[in-house]
């Protein structure tokens, strides 16, 4: 154990496999931590540690999982088992029909679509101005490119919270356009692109691009845009996936900002339309209809799972 | 001259001053045509994001000062002066709603600030199963707010919820989780730092995977036990990151809105969790009182700028 950097932590996980125990151990030869190697080694230690282990695996699974499990089967339960105490571990008998009765009931087709389309819409939005905006600030240095720059990273500073009020009076009545976005698609896209964060993000990763690279294309002949279109983005693709997946989601987890631009219940997302809805169905189509809200997150997620913890980490401090 | 990056043809080189002859290459007429176009260009690229900026974010900035000092009655709106400050000040409301988010803040901090550390220092231990466990603890921060919430307000039924059964197994008394005033903000912090713990988790595991090993074993050497090493070496080693995250979540939890409003329709048993912001919400949107939600808006944003200035300052200093 000699030193521990990153790559002498590859090396050494590899000669000595005669001390593992099985193929699912594979950091024996890990960085250091607060416990030393020595101390998990005596059968003291190696108690210890697997009691923990079990115990935080058990605790863990319950914590995050339990809740996610009594969501699913709840749904399957009938309204009566739902509402029963003590709670059933499993439903005594299936009723599938409670999750296309809330499909049919609370229109979630619709609500599904509509969020698809805010979110979707919000990331198109946010890919071809927020890349085409930290480029240009990187790489083209426009003047006023450093105050502009400063003026965006400035509302980071400002709570969003605080801006709700006056940015909800904007959309009634754009300035200058003289429009009420409201109901519209537009009164959630167009905001969405004021993301500093990512703006930030995409930029500190442009900066690290070699000019040279740049250069050789503009001697080329290439265009600003073609530059973009063919050497930046394609390089960039670890930060567009980060910045993509954060936008998907931000819109499917807001909540204060659609409930206030899209009142019309055919126009609103998934999270308002539910809780718009909450009170009116029986508590089992409720559970299902929860189910059915979380699983296109959940899907992101589990596929994306690696961008998303690594750009959470890499990305800096956003939680 | 505020452009750095435009070339002036008057001073760079005097000789071709009052000349009026086609720019020959790299001649100054020539660099300034070239930075003019790319001048062009990249505010063409920066236009869109610009406009947004400008009606969506800088605008409504502006408008918010301006709507903190102006009334409207009637349909006519006039300068207030302090008088919407005055009334916020005045109203009994704004004083509860404050110790609400405060004591929300501290209980948030108390949960959702310690109990991420500690979860990632000893997931930090472990050789095994890590990805399973930090793919646990980030999952509920990929749900949809709804999902988790009213699965909480279930848990928390007094009749047939979990939380009470639980107490039941324990032969603890039951409680009225979100409608008994003195701990309906507990509840509320309880649900919200299981909805959100999983950022703040794997940002510090990241950190604690960047402390040198060295560190533990020259401790070691020094004969220092567990305690001593987590204070002497994990918490210093780790204390920019915990700062920040401090800060981030301190601006974070005052804002809190969504969580309140969904757990016990924003004012809970009497306004016990009626928060700042739910009570900015409440202003605009139920008494239609834009004014007294800017004024409140602005006392928001000047006890968060604090906290946002020393954030700002302490990142900086972590990109260097």
């Amino acid at each position: 154990m000699a030193s521990n950097t990153l790559v002498s932590r590859r090396a050494t996980a590899k000669p000595r496999p005669g001390r593992r125990r099985s193929g699912r151990e594979p950091d024996l030869g890990r960085q250091r931590t607060l416990i030393s190697p020595a101390q998990l080694g005596r059968p003291r230690g190696k108690a210890v540690y697997w009691i923990v282990f079990a115990l935080v695996v058990a605790g863990f699974t319950l914590v995050f999982l339990g809740p996610l499990y009594w969501m699913v089967t709840g749904g399957l339960k009938t309204t009566q088992e739902v509402v029963q105490s003590p709670p059933t571990a499993f439903p005594t008998s299936i009723h599938t029909e409670n999750y296309s009765q809330a499909w049919n009931v609370m229109d979630l087709s619709r609500l599904l679509f509509n969020t698809l389309y805010y979110a979707f819409g919000a990331l198109a939005f946010q890919l071809v101005l927020d890349v085409a905006a930290a480029y240009s600030l990187s790489k083209l240095r426009p003047v006023f490119g450093k105050v502009i720059l400063g003026m965006m990273l400035a509302t980071l500073m400002i709570p969003a919270t605080v801006l709700v009020v006056p940015q909800y009076l904007t959309v009634l009545d754009v300035p200058i356009f003289q429009r009420n976005l409201l109901n519209s698609p537009w009164a959630i896209w167009l905001p969405s692109v004021t993301n500093a964060f990512n703006i930030f993000l995409l930029k500190r990763f442009f900066d690290s691009i070699p000019r040279e690279l740049l250069d050789a294309a503009a001697i080329d002949g290439a265009s600003p845009l073609r530059t973009l279109r063919s050497v930046v983005l394609p390089i960039s693709r670890p930060i567009l996936g980060v910045v993509s997946i954060f936008a998907v989601v931000g819109v499917w987890k807001d909540f204060l900002w659609p409930m206030l631009t899209l009142p019309d219940p055919n126009k609103q997302t998934l999270n308002v339309g539910i809780y718009s809805l909450a009170s009116g169905v029986p508590e089992n189509v409720l559970i299902a209809a929860l189910t059915i809200a979380s699983v296109p997150t959940l899907l992101i997620f589990l596929i994306f799972q690696r961008n998303i913890m690594s750009g959470l980490t890499a990305g800096g401090l956003k939680g | 001259m505020s452009a750095p990056t435009l070339s002036t043809p008057g001073k760079a080189s005097p000789p071709s001053r009052g000349h009026h002859r086609p720019a020959a290459p790299g001649s100054p007429r020539e660099e300034f045509t070239r930075a003019l176009r790319r001048n062009i260009s990249a505010h063409g690229f920066l236009i869109g994001a610009v406009l947004c900026f400008s009606f969506f974010s800088w605008y409504p900035m502006v408008r918010e000062f301006v709507l903190a000092f102006q009334k409207t009655e009637d349909g006519r709106t006039t300068w207030a002066g302090w008088s919407n400050l005055s009334y916020v000040f005045n109203d009994p409301a704004f004083w509860q709603a404050w110790r609400n988010t405060l004591l929300f803040t501290a209980l948030a901090l108390l949960l959702g600030f310690a109990v991420p550390f500690v979860v990632a220092v000893v997931l930090n231990e472990f050789r095994h199963a890590q990805g399973y466990l930090r793919l646990l603890v980030y999952l509920p921060v990929m749900l949809p707010p709804v999902a988790s919430v009213l699965l909480f307000k279930y848990f928390y039924d007094p009749g047939y919820g979990l939380f009470n059964r639980l107490l039941e197994v324990l032969h603890l008394p039951a409680q009225q989780w979100l409608q008994d005033p003195d701990i309906s903000m507990l509840s509320v912090v309880i649900a919200s730092t299981w909805m959100n713990m999983g950022g703040a988790t794997l940002i510090y595991l990241a950190a604690l995977q960047g402390i040198p090993g060295e560190l533990y074993e020259a401790a070691e050497l020094d004969g220092a036990g567990l305690l001593r090493k987590i204070w002497h070496v994990t918490i210093p080693q780790t204390r920019l990151i915990l700062s920040l995250l401090l800060l981030m979540q301190i601006i974070a939890t005052m804002q809190v809105f969504t969580e309140p409003f969904l757990l016990t329709n924003g004012a809970g048993p009497e306004g016990s969790t009626t928060t700042v912001v739910y009570l900015i919400y409440q202003y605009a949107f139920n008494f239609n009182n834009y004014g007294s939600a800017a004024a409140l808006g602005l006392v928001l944003l000047v006890v968060l700028a604090g906290f946002s200035a020393v954030y700002v300052r302490l990142s900086r200093s972590s990109e260097d």
